[in-house]
């Protein structure tokens, strides 16, 4: 890594998006998540790097309310999305979801056509008037997620029937879809070859113009790469955020230090 | 005497396993390393007397008493059997048989008595030689396993294969018998359509089976087509169908995907006694619960109804059903990856909307493949429809109507007096044939299904 280029690139960030204040997820009696404080920031790509199972999932999943469907998960502490509680009565998590997409580590698209599995969340929300409408949707969205040339031709055929590369574009073209205001992404990247590794790293970097992104990675050159701020979880506890090119050349905590230079993990 | 024999081979199967057992722990004790555990030298000892001594006392038992039998009627004084047609013949084997067990009606003619004599002789003999080829049987087994004991033997293998061949052999016999109902039904088939052309048989509209199997007797001329009774089985299925598929499904979903997991805690086992109970409990169900109230429903609105109606039997088939669709809809459902809920939940839509647009598309073939399953299992009920739909083969689709099916058909033919050379009897292979077609052919393409859609996730 080119730690001299880290240090010195510029961060243009925006304002505080997603924040959560000690917040807490238990799984029946275990304590998976201590409390995290975090600001994330609107227009950024953040990163969350860790160990294995020291909680990035869970705790990204508190932020569309995904645990919510996990059925001992429990969630406490105050989590806010431009200033609105999302675990407040009032807010609908169905509504939420659509705000805050999410892709998964494993591709999973419907056992449905490419064109439908795009169209999916824009008819459930009722996005298009017409077919035409829907049609432009589809192919934008493709082409964002550099699917467009492989599947222009092939939009009928199941989207099951894609490499696992090209799924998960797939699937975050089908996520883009509902313009989501923020995209979390867990582990994307990880059933993927270095070319469509480094094509959905530029589609992450073009999303930030108008998404907060949240990214979870195993790979520190891709956190690097990609995010303008990094958090580093370790055993549920958020141990230091903060820019990313600081984290990298000039952690604060030891624990910080020892897992990216390879000695935790 | 067979009590006895029986009562021996366990003896001496116990015996064989000690005696090798004790003699490898002998070997053991001496400080050898044997290859198989003793007990596995026991094993195959009780095993290798066991299996003989067994097949020979059962084909003993079966053939001990025919041929006991024959002898004794061969041995009549010449000239008793001249002029007796066999029916006779069986008559005075079974007077002979009665006498020699001490059951004695009137005075029976001296020969008889000799000849009752002889056979409890024979019989009794008959047990002592059987009791001695057993016991040389088993003592030749022990003796040969015996010899066999040493540290290199390879007891586990032996083992091994004997049980091996035990399971071949008996799935042989069960896909022999298989194999052997469909034959007999191939061939009295046959039997049939010699009588009856096969074109009257499969095109006819009229079913009118009850033809005279003697001559005293009085009965219709007889048709055999089959196609209002299988029309008649189709009404009721459909109507089976129609009632199961949605409760059965959308039970199924119910508890999949929203039920919290008290309630399907609950529900899942008192489906499973649903699907536990008799068919003959649903079948008086519908005789006396639901066709009544049928009938009272429609002279309210003034509908003549009949007492057998299509409806009544469909119905209460179709509780039958609902458990056998709801547990492979629920198979079905359960078997699409979570990763497919958590997809569609992520971009925003609802639990039905998954379900919906997601969960139930993926999962159809599955369910199609149960439905299917349901279909066979509706053509091929006998006792809800023996109970409660009609005897009578009208060509009719109105589902108040009283209609027959082709099992009530089949057991209403068997009934009474049988004769394996008139088209009535052997009409019930016909049939029977037509629907075991029918129903392979479901099945073969529900399992294709089932098959398919399992391929799809893992
Ligand atoms: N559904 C669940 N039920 C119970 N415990 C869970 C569940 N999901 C996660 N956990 C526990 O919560 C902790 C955090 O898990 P999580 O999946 O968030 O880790 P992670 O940081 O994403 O790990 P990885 O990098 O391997 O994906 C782990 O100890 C895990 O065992
Ligand atoms: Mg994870």
């Amino acid at each position: 890594m080119d730690d001299a280029r880290l240090a010195e690139r510029a961060v243009t960030t925006g304002e505080v998006k997603i924040s959560a204040r000690k917040a807490q997820v238990y799984y029946g009696e275990t304590h998976a998540i201590r409390d995290v404080d975090v600001d994330i920031l609107d227009k950024t790509v953040t990163a969350f790097i860790g160990p294995s199972g020291c909680g990035k999932s869970t705790f990204l999943r508190c932020l569309n309310r995904m645990n919510d469907t996990i059925p001992n998960c429990r969630v406490e502490g105050r989590i806010t999305l431009d200033g609105e509680d999302i675990y407040d009565r009032s807010v609908d998590p169905v509504q939420l979801r659509a705000r805050v997409g999410m892709v998964f580590q494993k591709p999973n698209p419907f056992p449905k056509s490419i064109y439908e599995n795009v169209a999916y969340g824009p008819r459930i929300h009722g996005m298009a008037r017409t077919k035409a409408d829907l049609d432009q949707i589809v192919e934008s969205c493709l082409r964002r997620a550099a699917l467009w040339n492989e599947a222009k031709d092939r939009l009928d055929e199941p989207g099951t029937g894609l490499s696992g590369g090209q799924q998960q574009r797939l699937c975050i073209a089908r996520a883009i879809a509902t313009s989501p205001e923020v995209l979390l992404m867990d582990e994307p990247c990880s059933a993927l070859d270095p070319i469509a590794t480094a094509q959905v790293e530029e589609l992450i970097d073009e999303l930030r113009a108008n998404f907060s992104v949240v990214i979870v990675t195993h790979s520190m050159q891709q956190a690097a790469r990609v995010s303008q701020r990094t958090a580093f979880f370790h055993l549920g506890n958020l141990v230091e955020y903060g820019e990313t090119g600081q984290i990298f050349t000039n952690p604060r905590d030891p624990r910080t230090e020892s897992y990216i230079t390879g000695r935790i993990g | 005497m067979a009590g006895w024999a029986f009562l021996l081979l366990a003896a001496a199967t116990v015996f064989a396993y000690a005696l090798n057992r004790r003699a490898a722990d002998a070997l053991r004790e001496d400080g050898r390393r044997l290859h198989s555990l003793p007990g596995f030298h026991g094993g195959y000892a009780a095993l290798l007397v066991l299996v003989p001594g067994f097949l020979f006392l059962c084909l003993w038992l079966v053939f001990q008493s025919a041929f006991i039998n024959r002898s004794v009627m061969a041995g009549l004084p010449p000239g008793t059997l001249d002029g007796l047609d066999s029916g006779a013949v069986q008559l005075l084997q079974s007077e002979i048989i009665s006498i020699s067990r001490g059951q004695v009606f009137g005075t029976p003619e001296p020969w008889k008595l000799e000849a009752a004599t002889r056979m409890s002789e024979m019989r009794s003999t008959a047990g002592w030689v059987m009791i001695a080829l057993l016991a040389l049987i088993a003592l030749g087994a022990i003796l040969y396993a015996r010899s066999r004991v040493s540290a290199a033997f390879r007891a586990r293998q032996g083992f091994e294969r004997i049980v091996h061949g035990i399971m071949v052999a008996c799935s042989v016999v069960a896909i022999l018998t298989t194999f052997g109902i469909v034959a007999s039904l191939l061939f009295e088939s046959l039997q049939f359509f010699r009588m009856v052309p096969v074109n009257e048989f499969l095109f006819g509209l009229n079913w009118e089976p009850q033809i005279p199997i003697r001559a005293d007797q009085v009965a219709g001329t007889g048709a055999f087509g089959w196609v209002p009774v299988f029309v008649g089985t189709l009404v009721i299925t459909v109507i089976a169908l129609f009632v199961s598929v949605p409760i059965g499904l959308f039970s199924a979903i119910y508890l999949n995907e929203f039920a919290s997991d008290r309630f399907r805690a609950f529900a899942k086992p008192v489906l499973e006694i649903l699907a536990g109970v008799p068919t003959v409990v649903y079948g008086f169900f519908a005789v006396l619960v639901v066709a009544p109230a049928l009938r009272n429903a429609g002279a309210e609105v003034g509908l003549p109804i009949s007492p057998n109606t299509a409806l009544a039997a469909g119905s209460v088939m179709a509780i039958m059903l609902i458990p056998f669709i709801s547990s492979f809809s629920d198979d079905a459902l359960g078997a699409v990856p979570q990763s497919l809920r958590d997809g569609s939940l992520a971009l925003g839509a609802t639990r039905s909307e998954t379900v919906l647009k997601v969960l139930f598309p993926a999962a159809i073939p599955g369910i199609v493949g149960g439905i299917l399953l349901a279909v066979s299992r509706a053509i091929g009920e006998t006792m809800i429809v023996v109970m409660a739909a009609g005897l009578i083969a009208t060509l009719t689709i109105n589902p108040l109507d009283s209609v027959t099916t082709v099992t009530v058909q089949i057991v209403t033919l068997l009934i009474g007096d049988t004769s394996f050379d008139n088209p009535k009897t052997l009409a019930a292979f016909a049939l029977g044939l037509m629907l075991f077609l029918v129903t392979l052919g479901i099945n073969v393409l529900a399992l294709r299904i089932v098959r398919k859609y399992r391929e799809l996730y893992d």
